[in-house]
């Protein structure tokens, strides 16, 4: 036994060795290449990329015969763009909101004009902000006017650091402005009635799903449709959504990072990528992780899951450059509201 | 410090040959250029680059910064709660130290590994733990919920986290000095007739006050730039519970770099002076005792 065992070890060594050699051999001929792609994307998409990037890998596979493997990245959506802004080697951005991916224009790393590349302002999937409450709605909240009663606690994250909450705070401003026929001020007013009933100001939108579940702080918390159904997914009973009379169509964009692709020519990889996500297959996968689907006859299967809404989009306060700037910059509305 | 006198006479008689020594340790010049070159690439460089960015803005576009309501609340309370988390560490960091150094007592050594634990730990993990511990519906809020006491998400819970943090920055720089101190000094103390309040306060206080100092000194520092368990605990309010740390994040989102240096500059200062000051301190607590 203890002849044998070194001379199995060599032997182990060399059959290693030249399998090695064979599969290195054989690799040209057969794989016609191995790509990988880098999503940077913000944190609620990490479930729905895993079961996607799996399905594009094997769609390639089949296609073309390429391995394909797609990494992804996840964190805040303002992070993120920073990061890619840095230096990280992102072929694409899937981030939360359209301000992010301009930041990463504005550095030079894509065309300004990226949202016109792919259907629906480059954006395959929709969401909206709605609330999650506890089971059997005991502050029978209904819509944004009940938020800003005195006995309600409402948990959402802060907009100056959560994309997220940059929705939610929209969605409350323009519900407000829509049923004042318009009336800024009013909408202002209501906006700071609705933050003065906030608590806990959490730095992003999970961690405010965290304080609202696991803590039991506040009575409503207000959110991303698809982190809501996550919480009742996880939280079984515990929660029910009530979706309001009115809210904003969120729209998470996409976009290729032209600078990158280039110079790791993956710049037909990633534009196959992206443009795989509008697809009934692919749209099918993001309704089953609560994204609302554009395909219409998807979004017909899918009617069930997602309650009919009046949706304004950010066009109504004149596109996120405008709205950044009118109510999160420094000085801006939010600031106004809490005086700061 | 103390040992002073005893090796006073020592250096007189070193002097001559240490001029000829090339030192204990051999390798001293390349060393010193290693470490010279590391820490200019770890520590000096990024901080110049930060001030860089800051003085973009100007002296103007500093003080516009420095001068808004939210940055001025924010100030206020990440050094009320880093100062108030510090000295509860110096009290009680030094309680510990003395228990672990003067005391045998069963699971002393899994006491002592223990208060590793703050530095071992990721400080966001620290904050979720506490917030999960102290919030209304948690072991410890649950019972002081009633007592009308909230921790979580208020300023209390950012003092707590960042006690947290600080406390083994005083055990660790004080232990080693309590350590070095031998029985036999209070030991003498006390046959020379002093009680124990005044063996403490006149023989051992002294000679751990300069590592209390630092050690205190850290914790503060450490206070004022932590973020991650904070965030947690903290419910994060403009004017209420923000911390600067936050604000910088906060600038960064804007993709503000230059505004989120200022304020970053601003905690250098701060943290400089702080540090200075500790080390003004204890060389005027040191003077009267050298002559």
């Amino acid at each position: 036994m203890v002849h044998h065992a070194p001379l199995n070890r060599r032997r182990a060594l060399l059959l290693g060795a030249s399998a090695a050699a064979v599969t290195a051999l054989a690799k040209p001929a057969s794989a016609a290449a191995r790509s990988t792609l880098l999503n940077v994307s913000y944190d609620p998409t990490r479930e729905f990329y895993a079961e996607y990037d799996a399905a594009f890998a094997r769609m390639r596979k089949t296609q073309t015969g390429d391995d394909v493997s797609v990494n992804v990245s996840n964190g805040g959506s303002g992070a993120q763009a920073r990061a890619v802004i840095s230096g990280l080697q992102a072929d694409v951005v899937t981030l939360g909101l359209a301000y992010d991916i301009d930041a990463i224009a504005k550095a030079g790393l894509l065309s300004p004009d990226w949202a016109k590349r792919l259907p629906d302002n480059s954006t395959p999937f929709t969401s909206t902000i709605v609330f999650l409450v506890r089971a059997g709605n005991p502050k029978h909240i209904k819509d944004w006017p009940d938020l800003i009663r005195g006995d309600v606690q409402i948990v959402t994250a802060n907009p100056k650091t959560s994309g997220g909450a940059r929705w939610s705070f929209l969605a409350a401003y323009g519900a407000a402005l829509a049923a004042s026929g318009g009336n800024s001020a009013k909408a202002q007013d209501y906006v700071k009635a609705f933050y003065k009933n906030v608590p806990v100001l959490d730095a992003g939108a999970r961690g405010a799903t965290l304080s609202f579940t696991k803590r039991g702080i506040g009575d409503v918390l207000v959110s991303w449709e698809n982190e809501a159904h996550l919480a009742i997914a996880q939280g079984g009973k515990n929660y029910e959504i009530v979706s309001p009379g009115s809210s904003i169509l969120a729209e998470p964009p996409v976009a290729v990072v032209d600078q990158i692709v280039d110079s790791r020519k993956t710049r037909k990889l990633a534009e196959a990528y992206l443009q795989n996500l509008y697809t009934p297959a692919s749209q099918e996968i993001g309704a089953r992780h609560f994204y609302r689907p554009r395909d219409p006859d998807v979004a017909k299967r899918f009617a069930g899951q997602f309650s009919p809404l009046t949706l304004f989009t950010i066009e109504t306060f004149g596109g996120w450059q405008a709205a950044q700037k009118r109510f999160f910059s420094d000085g801006g509305v939010f600031d106004q509201v809490y005086g700061g | 410090m103390s040992t002073a006198t005893t090796t006073a006479p020592a250096p007189t008689a070193d002097l001559p040959a240490a001029k000829h020594q090339p030192g204990i340790l051999p390798g001293f010049r390349l060393s010193l250029g290693i470490s010279l070159f590391a820490l200019s690439l770890l520590v000096l460089l990024p901080t110049a680059a930060m001030v860089g960015d800051a003085a973009s803005l100007g002296l103007g576009g500093l003080w516009r910064v420095a001068s808004s309501p939210r940055v001025i609340g924010a100030f206020r309370v990440s050094l009320i709660c880093a100062l108030l988390a510090a000295l509860t560490c110096a009290v009680f960091g030094l309680l510990i130290a003395w228990v672990l150094v003067r005391t045998r007592f069963p699971g002393r050594r899994i006491a002592d590994a223990m208060v590793d634990l703050p530095f071992a730990l990721p400080t966001s993990v620290a904050g979720i733990a506490l917030s999960t511990l102290y919030a209304p519906n948690g072991w410890l809020g649950g019972l002081l919920a009633p007592l009308g006491i909230h921790v979580a998400f208020t300023v209390v819970g950012i003092y707590v986290a960042l006690t947290f943090v600080g406390l083994p920055f005083v055990v660790r720089s004080v232990q080693p000095v309590l350590q070095d101190l031998e029985a036999e000094q209070d030991e003498a103390a006390m046959m020379l007739g002093a009680d124990r309040l005044q063996t403490f306060s006149r023989v051992i206080f002294p000679a751990i006050l300069p590592s209390l100092c630092a050690g205190f000194a850290m914790a503060f520092a450490r206070g004022l730039g932590e973020y991650g368990s904070v965030i947690f605990i903290s419910s994060n309010r403009p004017l209420v519970s923000e911390i600067v740390p936050l604000l910088i994040v906060t600038k960064l989102e804007q993709f503000d770099f230059a505004g989120a240096a200022a304020i970053g500059t601003l905690m250098l200062l701060l943290s400089f002076c702080v540090l200075l000051a500790i080390t003004l301190l204890q060389r005027l607590g040191q003077l009267p005792r050298r002559g």
